[in-house]
């Protein structure tokens, strides 16, 4: 798993219908993949799910990305499929992994097209949100806030990682070699390098945006709003009922794996 | 001797960084490497010490094609010290830090000791040795990032960027520093975009821009044309910017040092003393 | 008939000490600093020349705790009384590394955040970004995200940043360390040119002289936490050029040069500081 798995989580700034759409959107849409995905275990159900999602992918540009999400899940659903073999059929086998994919395909489709910005903006419209932010950090939207620059500062860290890596390797550092133990402890001069560089960045980061008025006694501003479109209300409409129809089905039949 | 035939490179995504590069850099030399940010400057240090791979013509490191040498290997000869310190420090104290490298290269613990004690006292951090790195200002660190390199001796020495955020008296050290390894011998690579610093240390400048060597030669020579400093995003030192306006007096065009300045204009000077006297 | 510029800046006796450290990062600082001056602060390593900047924005204390003495007033506001966000509306801060104070996803929503901060209006907000872009030219930078930036455009959006909160005082802590030398000269020249067209008092740390010697006309210069020279640039030099040296500070090439002929009784006259100053000079002398 290099670190090129991540590419298939990270947001691109691009201008799709796909993007355009509201975060509480596309997270519905999220919900609306997750909520029949984890109730029933059918094989037509997963694949269906995979495809339905297809378009959504190729409108929003990401499809090639998400191919390589695809590939760093290889070895985690080979995984899955093996110990189900052991506890279960063939068949349900199968049906957990589709699963798996399914649920990877609907977070990297969500990350991929949804802004950090935009999702921070979105989080701070949740009121639980608000006043949790308000009850630990002592301001309303601090907690979103720290959300979204995690968020953004992945990509930098992980230039940071690399640089790190090519460094240490520089000294001598070899990290393929060795007995397990050993490779576990090649990676401390990787890892203790790497926290302080993120903490040195953030806490220039802190300075620099206090200098520049944050946190801000009264609430803050966005020059930047969420709008709700009529696409929106649309597929709200019918992830909504995916989800109604979902309970409704899983509450009455039985459906079987395949 | 490092050898670099026309090498060529492309990152996976597409981009080129370098194109056909042929640089040979021998013991003793003292060079410095210079272009525009995302010339290549970079790309091309990794490939000196095997970190990147050519994806046309090859690096021959003492005869050894970089592709069949692990870097481990290969940073027994080239060191590479890269800009940032902060990406190398990790240990409990300085004196385990520089001692990381010798000790994956299997030396024994006595000559570990020894030549840690050696590098720290040569880069003056001798009182350092049991401080915690990343208590240490700035500008030691750079120098602790700089001894955990020199400690295992590398015959090639790289430095990335070594004068940025130093003051002047911190640059002076490093400039005698420097003079004493290539004087030894070894070979000192820097890759920098300070012309006054080159100007006073007279290496010999490799100017890249766009992935390509556009000049190569003395300092004086190449920082005093105007076209190549402006395509390498740089500025002609002073010295080559006051004698281009005094060009008039007959006073050449390739000065950058200030010391060879002065005397150039000392002659001048005193002629035009001598002609105000026979004439009052 | 014009009045003196009032006094943006006061510094009476200050001085600061790190919780931890071993001595004061500053002590005993007199200072006074007059609207629309362009200062340069320099000094060696360790000075405490980015302790000094980081009380003017009131980072220093309440970023960085320990122990305050002495006074410091910032057009009016004494700084201990004050959070930074308040201050911040008085002085702008740009730092050393580029990549580390921008964070947002676009350059428009990096610069907004500042005036967002402050709780504006939607519409003032709009306004004074739209006039900082204008200003600092980042206008075509404004759907970029600040990491595909070069160096040179990344400080300038800094500035838009900062402008957008429309300070009186900009304060820029070794703005071009990470830049190259002709970047570094356009980065200069852009923060003289706001200076003048906005009526800004603007503070530089820097070793390298050269840089900003074209522009700034006071130097304040540091060592080991106290002020040892203040004055005007040309003065300075030219009556303290050895004190200079001998602290380390990068003085402008020709200036050396200069010092050194003059030494020689080859040349008299006023230290130059920049190479036309110099040219002239040395052709005068060289005509005779």
């Amino acid at each position: 798993m290099s670190l090129r798995t991540l590419e298939g989580f990270k947001f691109s700034t691009l201008k799709t219908p796909v993007h355009l759409l509201d975060p509480r959107t596309k997270f519905l849409i999220v919900i609306a993949v997750l909520v029949p995905a984890l109730l029933f275990a059918n094989i037509y159900v997963m694949i269906a799910l995979l495809l339905s999602q297809l378009p959504l992918l190729l409108v929003g540009k990401v499809a090639r990305r998400w191919a390589l999400s695809l590939r760093a899940g290889v070895f985690l659903s080979a995984l899955i499929f093996v110990v189900n073999l052991f506890t279960g059929s063939y068949l349900s086998a199968i049906a957990l992994t589709l699963r798996f994919l399914v649920l990877l395909t609907s977070f990297s489709l969500f990350f991929m097209t949804t802004s950090p910005d935009d999702l921070g903006l979105a989080l701070d419209r949740i009121g639980a949100v608000r006043w949790l932010s308000r009850r630990w950090l002592g301001y309303p939207n601090a907690l979103s806030f720290t959300f979204t620059t995690a968020v953004r500062l992945v990509p930098t860290l992980a230039v940071d990682a690399q640089t790190v890596v090519d460094a240490q390797r520089s000294r001598g550092l070899e990290l393929d070699k060795g007995n397990l133990l050993k490779r576990v402890r090649n990676y401390i001069p990787i890892l203790i390098p790497l926290l302080l560089i993120a903490i040195r960045r953030s806490l220039e980061l802190a300075e620099a945006l206090e200098s520049r008025g944050f946190p801000g006694k009264e609430g803050r501003t966005s020059l930047f709003q969420l709008k709700l479109r009529p696409v929106d209300y649309a597929i709200i409409a019918v992830s909504l009922a995916i989800i109604g129809i979902s309970f409704w089905v899983y509450f009455h039949y039985k459906i079987p794996v395949l | 001797m490092i050898t670099l035939e026309k090498v060529s490179f492309t990152y996976r995504s597409g981009q080129r960084a370098l194109q056909d590069v042929d640089l040979n850099i021998e013991g003793g030399d003292f060079i410095a490497i210079m272009g525009e940010n995302g010339a290549g400057k970079t790309t091309l240090a990794k490939h000196l010490n095997g970190l990147l791979k050519p994806s046309q013509g090859r690096v021959l490191v003492d005869g050894e094609d970089t592709r069949k040498v692990s870097v481990a290997n290969l940073s027994r000869k080239v060191g590479l010290v890269f800009q940032n310190p902060d990406h190398l420090l990790f240990s409990e104290t300085v004196k385990d830090e520089v001692a990381f490298g010798l000790k994956n290269f299997g030396f024994t613990p006595e000559v570990v000791h020894k030549q840690v004690e050696r590098t720290l006292e040569a880069l003056g951090l001798s009182e350092y040795a049991e401080s915690s790195p990343f208590l240490l200002s700035g500008g030691e660190r750079k120098r602790v990032a700089l001894a955990a390199i020199l400690a295992t001796e590398p015959d090639y020495l790289i430095l990335d960027e070594p004068t940025i955020g130093q003051d002047y008296q911190q640059k002076e050290r490093l400039r005698n520093f420097i003079l004493q390894l290539y004087s030894q011998g070894k070979a000192v690579v820097m890759i920098t975009h300070d012309v006054e610093f080159v100007a006073e240390s007279n290496p010999k400048v490799i100017l890249l821009s766009q992935g390509r060597i556009v000049a190569r030669g003395p300092a004086d020579s190449v920082l005093s044309k105007d076209e190549l400093v402006k395509k390498a995003s740089l500025v002609r030192p002073q010295m080559s910017r006051l004698f281009g306006e005094l060009a008039k007096y007959g006073l050449p065009s390739d000065v950058v040092d200030v010391h060879r300045a002065r005397i150039l204009l000392e002659e001048k000077l005193s002629e035009a003393k001598v002609r105000v006297a026979q004439n009052s | 008939m014009a009045h003196a510029p009032r006094e943006i800046i006061l510094a009476k006796n200050l001085g600061f000490q790190y919780v931890g450290a071993q001595r004061a990062a500053i002590e005993g600082i007199d200072l006074s600093i007059r609207e629309n001056e362009f200062i340069l602060l320099t000094g060696p390593s360790g000075c405490g020349k980015t302790s000094l900047c980081r009380c003017l924005n009131g980072l220093i204390p309440n970023f960085y705790q320990g122990e305050w003495t002495g006074e410091l007033l910032v057009d009016g506001l004494s700084v201990t009384t004050q959070l930074t966000s308040e201050l911040s509306r008085k002085v702008g801060y740009v730092f050393q590394n580029p990549e580390n104070q921008l964070f947002a996803l676009t350059v428009e929503k990096d610069i907004a955040f500042g005036p967002e901060n402050l709780g504006l209006s939607r519409e003032e907000i709009r306004q004074r970004v739209d006039e900082a872009m204008n200003v600092t030219g980042t206008l075509p930078l404004k759907d970029l995200a600040p990491y595909e930036l070069s160096g040179g455009q990344q400080q300038r959006v800094a500035l838009a940043g900062v402008l957008a909160m429309k300070p009186s005082v900009i304060v820029l802590d070794e703005p071009t360390s990470f830049l190259d030398p002709h970047t570094a000269e356009e980065v200069m020249g852009a923060t003289d040119d706001l200076r003048r067209e906005l009526g800004l008092t603007i503070v530089v740390v820097e070793h390298r002289l050269d840089l900003v010697v074209r522009y700034a006309e006071r130097i304040v210069v540091m060592d080991a936490g106290k002020i040892v020279a203040d004055g005007d640039l040309e003065e300075t030099l030219d009556e303290k050029f050895d004190l200079l040296e001998g602290l380390g500070v990068g003085v402008p090439r020709v200036s050396l040069l200069w010092t050194m002929l003059r030494r020689d009784g080859l040349v008299s006259g006023k230290v130059p500081t920049h190479v036309e100053s110099a040219a002239s000079s040395l052709g005068d002398m060289m005509s005779q």
